[in-house]
């Protein structure tokens, strides 16, 4: 049957759970606040988030971290939604 | 179709790549209904922009460890619990 990327539930695997936790960076709660503030103005909804996330390349998703998904996520759907131009953070941020 | 508590469902294998909250360890296994929960707005639809409706319901399903993972040690018995949309849902065969 094929899986999500992120439909883990149930894999045998041998290797053990990290449960560690870390203090929130800025750019963390940043994210929350961003993903909060979108779904309160209508234009992202949580199951949106989700699906953006489950987008993700394997290889992508297995390296980011959560909040890291989560911009990932808000990024592909402003795109789709025609908030954000293809590139637009990508250039602001080297800008 | 509406279940009712304690009736055995089993969930549905159909193919589905799109957002979807059915994790694919319960899918093709037998469990029990234990509650409705209420009609939510349906992710599948609500995850593409649609407003999600109409609503559907929302069942609390439970499994025995051992449908899930026959090949697991056995350890007595532990029921796992699946919030599960109720197109999901078949009768057993």
């Amino acid at each position: 049957m094929e899986r999500g990327v992120h439909d883990r539930g149930g894999l045998p695997t041998h290797e053990s759970i990290d449960r560690s936790e870390h203090t929130l960076e800025d750019w963390e709660v940043l994210t929350d606040a961003l993903a909060g503030a979108l779904g309160r103005r209508g234009l992202i909804n949580v199951d949106e988030l989700r699906r953006g996330i489950e987008s993700m390349p394997r290889d992508d998703y297995e390296r980011a971290s959560y909040y890291e998904r989560w911009l990932f996520s808000i990024e592909t759907i402003l795109t789709e939604k025609g908030v954000l131009a293809a590139g637009e953070l990508d250039g602001r941020v080297a800008g | 179709m509406t279940y009712r508590v304690g009736e055995p469902v089993t969930i549905a294998t159909r193919a589905h790549s799109g957002h979807h909250r059915t994790p694919a360890y319960i899918k093709g296994k037998t469990g029990r209904i234990e509650r409705l929960h209420a009609a939510f707005r349906n992710p599948e639809t609500r995850a593409y922009g649609d407003d999600g409706l109409p609503e559907m319901p929302l069942y609390l399903v439970s499994f025995e460890r051992s449908d899930l993972w026959p090949d697991t040690p056995a350890g007595g018995s532990h029921r796992i619990y699946v919030d599960v949309f109720e197109h999901w849902l078949e009768e057993p065969k």
